[in-house]
């Protein structure tokens, strides 16, 4: 098989807020208002800090890169076939908080790259053959 | 031009086609003779399967001698498994509930 160059991912969700940064940033970074919007954890807003994101569909093991209080936040972001790093930026507008979010890594390998999505469309092709099996 | 959605989907919702598919995924490349070994068809039928797969973008064929062989193309899934619009929607989710949840925290 032919080795190609890992994917890199990037995504970007901006959005204004009508809440003042330093109320976002608890929300961002207060354990206990992080499992509400986002998953159970064990974040401490501290460089370096090792913390692990839970959810019923698996984990995501994350890093502390930088946390400026009220203006900057970011992490790594390991998943089982996904490394990279998420970025908080909080910026105040006249009536709010720009809050953007950007994403970026890669796919360590294309063959992780189809096992991981592999039990996605084996349930989606499940799916459809019980559905083209109905309109016969 | 790369294949749609709907020439993948029908291409691998059979699920012979979907096998052969697999086992070169897995096996890395391989001949008809060694895949018809294992498929359970005939050579004729697992050739079909072959030039619907290499139509979809699937496979490719490598001729060396009088045999061809094929290997799959994972790149051709990318449109099945757009990572980049997945993870976008799920922080457009995870924004939507930290605005509710900014809605009812206290200041």
């Amino acid at each position: 098989m032919n080795e190609t160059p890992a994917e890199t991912l990037s995504v970007v969700v901006e959005r204004e807020i009508p809440f003042p940064p330093e109320k976002i940033w608890r929300a961002l970074t207060q354990p206990h208002l992080i499992e509400e919007w986002l998953m159970k954890n064990d974040f401490k807003p501290v460089v370096d800090h090792r913390f692990n994101l839970s959810a019923d569909w698996g984990s995501v093991s994350c890093q502390v890169r930088t946390a400026e209080p009220n203006r900057m936040l970011s992490y790594t972001w390991d998943s089982k076939d996904l490394r990279s790093v998420v970025t908080w930026t909080l910026t105040p507008t006249g009536t709010g908080t720009l809050l953007r979010m950007e994403q970026t890594g890669f796919l360590p390998d294309q063959r992780q790259y189809y096992q991981g999505a592999k039990g996605g469309w084996r349930r989606f092709f499940a799916a459809l053959e019980q559905v083209l099996a109905r309109t016969d | 031009m790369p294949p749609n959605h709907d020439v993948l989907f029908r291409t691998l919702a059979d699920p012979t086609r979907r096998a052969i598919f697999e086992r070169l995924c897995r096996d890395g490349d391989q001949t008809v003779g060694a895949l018809t070994a294992r498929a359970g068809v005939s050579q004729p039928a697992v050739s079909k399967h072959l030039g619907v797969l290499k139509r979809a973008g699937l496979v490719r064929d490598r001729h060396e001698g009088r045999r061809t062989h094929y290997s799959a193309q994972l790149g051709a899934l990318a449109p099945l498994i757009d990572w980049t619009s997945q993870m976008t929607g799920f922080w457009q989710s995870r924004f939507d509930d930290l605005e509710d949840l900014l809605k009812r925290m206290d200041q």
